[in-house]
């Protein structure tokens, strides 16, 4: 045992030597290094893969067209591992190490919230792409995914106006379908509507008999969906092997997109509504252009869905906001970017100056038979979001402290 | 029927999928005392079997062959090294099954693929559906086919002499080195078969494993390690209690339940319900 | 006895390894290595820390417990309350409360407000938990693979129960977002170089200590105990009592380790105390060695790097080199590192005296 010690501590200084000597590539005066911070493992990958596979497209076509200020866009892409604390540590890595110029990333609020503090801390951007539970906006942040008033209260209001009156709330258990219940509770209160029952599961469940049990047996109008990720193909599946209907409950989903349906099995949800802002289908010629380039990359068997849309947006907005500024250094791209407004494939969407989310149509699409979704309905003009619903009356106490 | 009373047979369903998933278990845990962790990904190589024949009845007998080939790999490549150190096998199994993960994952991509059910499950008698029952029956089929093979043929016969007493086995003449690779290919096997009936109700995806392989332990541990008759009792218990702990509180609360209730029962037969009688000491 | 050297060049030559490692430790990868790596650093002690418990109730003790995830956050968690409360101030409430709709500060979070009490429960709380475990789980003679997979159990339910309460425990997300320690304000540099010192000092003095435990009578019937349970109960000792101190010990460790973590690393989350982080430091400790301790320690350093590095250079396909790392390891050396080293030196001794 003692004769083995100088060995092992030869091995730990080695260790330690290699831990200081990863050399910095030095980034070259005519290249301008971004991060791209997903999970790449684990089970977020479903979900994050695809949004930087946009994200790099972007970021391509940017190149091509010549760049941002002359100079050209480096992607930085390291793996979160659907790990909150991996985020927070890959987002300091970004920051410190490489010193990339902002930083698009993350899907889950957990990781968001894991890297809040980082980006504050070290005055960095992040761009978040995906749709959340509101009550947020980090100076140090932009949000180009949907707050709730573009997403969840849109998903109300045509539940309203189709006539449903008892719904049934059904979600992951974790922030954002506690925060959307909450809402939905103090919305369905406010205007006549009546809540059956509300049901959370662990992430990554997938024995839903039981709830679906309890669905059926309080035979509700409409059921709202906030589960995430795999529980949906579960509970899909076993929903429709239960005798359940698209016509008689329909299921609104504000988590299922474009690339989770062929997962769940068209057969199994086609009928069924879902509420974003962004669907493949979605007539803008901007959406022809990024539908067309995407497949031409990826794949003609590829879809495009709404948080793939927002991370691509995210760069554009991006160098666009650094355009304006005339550099990539954060607090000038802060300054310059409220007011930015860009034709995407959603449509218009402006950067908000007072909470640096974004202005968003909303719209509500039913799951066709292709797998594809159509769309219904929509908002008519993009949404001023309002993450804290300051706007909505009865939406006052929901943000105890704001 | 009352909505509780639905849960009777829903129980019994859950219960099915999770014997269907901890037989092979029984099998490779309990019968060779190997840990593998790798069970979850031959459950998954079943799925993704099913995924490229697109048709589950079809798909039953190749992913058997599929992930039994598989186990059989990894026995004779790795395995069979380790044996009498089964918390190695857990380590060593345990990188495969993190290796097997992404290799799903390359092959097929992240995203969830598609089984078709076969049109003649779709509808049901009361609260189950035509293809819960037929879980319910494979599960049953399964079990009858694994305690024939050990109690009416030579070979199974001859497995449990192994798993009895390895040493006085040999000397009897026994190859034990061709009765642990056969053990481990129908152990696989079995997982590749609970892969393809799981393509019924859930996701196909790389992390299949990883949502079952928890739970399949707890059956086999509360069961008693190479019971079968445990394993049964086992499944069937834990998936009565979680349909009614589920019914009567949330998911989240009824897994902690469950899990509670296994440590307890542990406590009182710390080695499950059926122990093999040996007289060894440690 | 007469080979024995001469008592001062043996305390020097016994000693001299351990005091190279705490050289460059404590001095060298301070002033070497940049903040960020530092930190990184950091965490691989935090993680070496719980290492040295699983060295010891593991490589020492022979019980593999799966479940050392939960100690590690049971710290964690009373550490990252006593931070947030700080930072809410008196009568404030943490964050996450706040848009999780919680209106009071639950009675379970008052008294972390006190420093002596969150940092004492981080260690008393692993500790009264594997105690109350233990007694259950040894007395009943429950070892090897149950004691394992029952333990898997425990992080399992745990993760599930900490996400379901997420008024009280912030859910998923965990907490995180702390600005201060002590009054030191944690995104500065120096405080956190502090903390890296203060982990490094604490990983050295806990190591010096386990390593007399180890050599101690207690020690060799910890051993005895791994190797044949039943015996040592025929001489005339309780296995189990044995068992539980020492499972209580590392238990103890890991929690102090989850509450040094809390700091350095920003943030705490079910996902650090699940089934697989659990197995991930049990995987460090088979690399590094388990049947010396500074192995166990070697490993969740050595771990812990390729973690990082394999993750930061092959961001798509790392966890092939991670699994195919400890499958090479398990297979071809199940000794470790710590046992290659052993092997390489005493054939260069060979080599010198023939």
């Amino acid at each position: 045992m003692r004769i083995s010690r100088p060995i092992v501590s030869a091995i730990v200084l080695l260790a330690l030597t290699a831990c200081g000597s990863d050399a910095e590539p030095a980034a070259s005066s005519n290249e301008i290094k971004v991060g791209l911070l997903h999970s790449l493992s684990g089970t977020m990958a479903i979900s994050e893969v695809t949004v930087r596979d946009a994200e790099l497209l972007a970021i391509d076509e940017i190149n091509k067209a010549g760049g941002v200020l002359g100079k050209k866009l480096v992607p930085v892409v390291e793996d979160g591992a659907s790990d909150w604390p991996t985020f927070a540590e890959k987002a300091t890595k970004l920051i410190r190490q490489d010193k990339v110029a902002t930083v698009f990333g993350g899907w889950t609020s957990a990781s968001r919230k894991a890297m809040l503090p980082v980006f504050e801390r070290y005055k960095a951007l992040l761009w978040y792409p995906v749709q959340y539970e509101g009550l947020e906006s980090s100076p140090y942040i932009f949000y180009t995914g949907a707050t709730t008033n573009q997403q969840i209260i849109p998903g109300l209001d045509y539940l309203k106006e189709q006539g449903k009156k008892k719904v049934f709330l059904v979600g992951s258990d974790y922030v954002f379908p506690r925060t959307a219940n909450k809402i939905i509770k103090a919305y369905a209160a406010a205007n006549g509507m009546e809540v059956l029952g509300e049901e959370y599961t662990p992430l990554g469940h997938t024995e839903y008999s039981t709830l679906v049990n309890k669905v059926t047996q309080a035979a509700p109008d409409a059921v709202f969906n906030t589960l995430n990720g795999d529980s949906n193909v579960a509970f899909f599946k076993q929903l429709k092997s239960a005798g359940a209907s698209a016509e008689s409950m329909p299921v609104l989903s504000v988590s299922v997109a474009e690339e989770e349906v062929t997962g769940i099995g068209v057969d199994n949800i086609a009928g069924h509504p879902v509420a974003w802002n962004y669907y493949q289908t979605t007539e803008t010629p901007a959406n022809e252009a990024f539908v067309k380039a995407y497949k031409a990359k990826y794949g003609a068997n590829k879809v495009t869905s709404d948080p793939m849309e927002a991370g691509y947006n995210a760069v554009y907005l991006w160098a666009e906001a650094a355009k304006k500024a005339g550099t990539t250094e954060v607090e000038a791209v802060r300054k310059a970017a409220p007011g930015i407004a860009l034709d995407r494939p959603e449509g218009r969407v402006t950067i908000d100056g007072e909470n640096q989310h974004m202005y968003k149509t909303a719209r509500i699409g039913i799951i066709q038979p292709d797998g594809l979704i159509k769309q219904v309905w929509d908002s008519g003009e993009p949404i001023k979001p309002d993450p804290y619903l300051k706007a909505y009356p009865w939406a006052a106490g929901l943000a105890a402290g704001q | 029927m009352p909505a509780f009373l639905n849960q009777l047979p829903i129980g019994l369903s859950i219960g099915a999928v999770l014997l269907l998933i901890a037989l092979g278990l029984t099998f490779t845990f309990g019968q060779m005392g190997v840990i593998n962790m790798a069970h979850g990904e031959f459950i998954m190589a079943g799925a993704y079997t099913a995924f490229l024949l697109q048709d589950v009845v079809l798909a039953l007998p190749a992913a058997f062959l599929v992930a039994g080939v598989m186990g059989l790999i990894l026995e004779r490549a790795a395995i069979r090294h380790f044996y009498g150190r089964p918390l190695d096998t857990l380590l060593l199994t345990w990188g495969v099954s993190l290796v097997l993960q992404q290799l799903a994952r390359d092959l097929f991509g992240a995203p969830n693929v598609q089984v078709p059910a076969p049109s003649w499950l779709a509808g049901g008698v009361g609260i189950l559906p035509y293809n819960r029952l037929f879980i319910m029956a494979l599960a049953v089929a399964g079990v009858v086919a694994v305690w024939a093979y050990l109690t009416r043929t030579g070979l199974g016969r001859r497995t449990q002499a192994v798993v009895q007493n390895r040493r006085l086995a040999a000397t009897s003449g026994i190859d034990t080195g061709r009765v642990d690779m056969l053990t481990f290919f129908i152990g696989s096997g079995l997982a590749g078969v609970a892969g393809v009936a799981l393509t019924l109700i859930g996701p196909v995806g790389p992390a299949l494993g990883t949502y079952y392989i928890v739970d399949a332990f707890l059956v086999v541990v509360a069961g008693g390690l190479g019971q079968l008759r445990g394993a049964v009792l086992a499944a069937v218990g834990l998936g009565l209690l979680n349909s009614y702990a589920e019914f009567w509180s949330d998911a989240s609360l009824a897994k902690v339940i469950v899990f509670a209730v296994v440590i307890a029962f542990l406590q009182v037969r710390p080695q499950g319900m059926f122990v093999l009688r040996s007289r060894a000491l440690t | 006895m007469i080979r024995r050297p001469p008592p001062f060049a043996a305390a020097i030559g016994r000693h001299l390894p351990f005091a190279a490692v705490a050289a460059v430790a404590l001095v060298a990868a301070p002033l070497l290595l940049e903040p960020f790596r530092l930190g990184l650093l950091a965490k691989y002690l935090c993680y070496a820390i719980v290492a040295l418990g699983i060295g010891l109730a593991w490589g020492q003790g022979g019980m593999l417990a799966l479940g050392q995830g939960v100690f590690f956050g049971l710290g964690g968690y009373s550490m990252a309350m006593y931070l947030k409360l700080t930072e809410a101030g008196p009568g404030g409430l943490p964050d996450f409360m706040v848009w999780s709709g919680v209106a009071e500060l639950p009675a379970l979070w008052t008294p972390f407000a006190s420093p002596v009490f969150a940092v004492g429960m981080a260690v008393a709380g692993p500790v009264a938990l594997a105690v109350v475990l233990g007694t259950l789980v040894f007395r009943q003679r429950v070892r090897g693979a149950y004691f394992a997979i029952l333990t898997q159990a425990l992080a399992a339910a745990m993760v599930i129960l900490l996400v379901g309460q997420q008024g009280l425990s912030g859910g998923t997300n965990g907490m995180t977002n702390f600005f201060e320690l002590f009054g030191q304000d944690l995104a500065e540099d120096s405080t956190q170089r502090g903390l890296y010192l203060v982990v490094a000092g604490v990983l050295g003095v806990l190591y010096l200590a386990t390593r007399q435990l180890v050599r101690s009578r207690y020690g060799r019937l910890l051993v005895a105990v791994r190797d044949g349970e039943d015996r040592v109960r025929f001489l005339g000792y309780d296995p189990a009592l044995v068992k539980t101190v020492t499972f209580a010990v590392s238990a103890g460790m890991a929690g102090l380790a989850g509450a040094l973590f809390v700091p350095v690393v920003g943030i705490i989350s079910p996902a650090l105390l699940g089934v697989v982080p659990s197995l991930e430091l049990v995987v460090a400790v088979a690399v590094g060695g388990r049947h010396v301790l500074a192995g166990a320690v070697l490993g969740a350093v050595v771990m812990g790097y390729a973690k990082t590095a394999f993750s930061e250079q092959f961001a798509d396909g790392w966890l092939y080199l991670q699994g195919a790392l400890f499958i090479l390891v398990m297979t071809l050396a199940p000794k470790g590192i710590a046992g290659i080293a052993q092997s390489v030196v005493g054939r260069l001794r060979r080599a010198r005296t023939t």
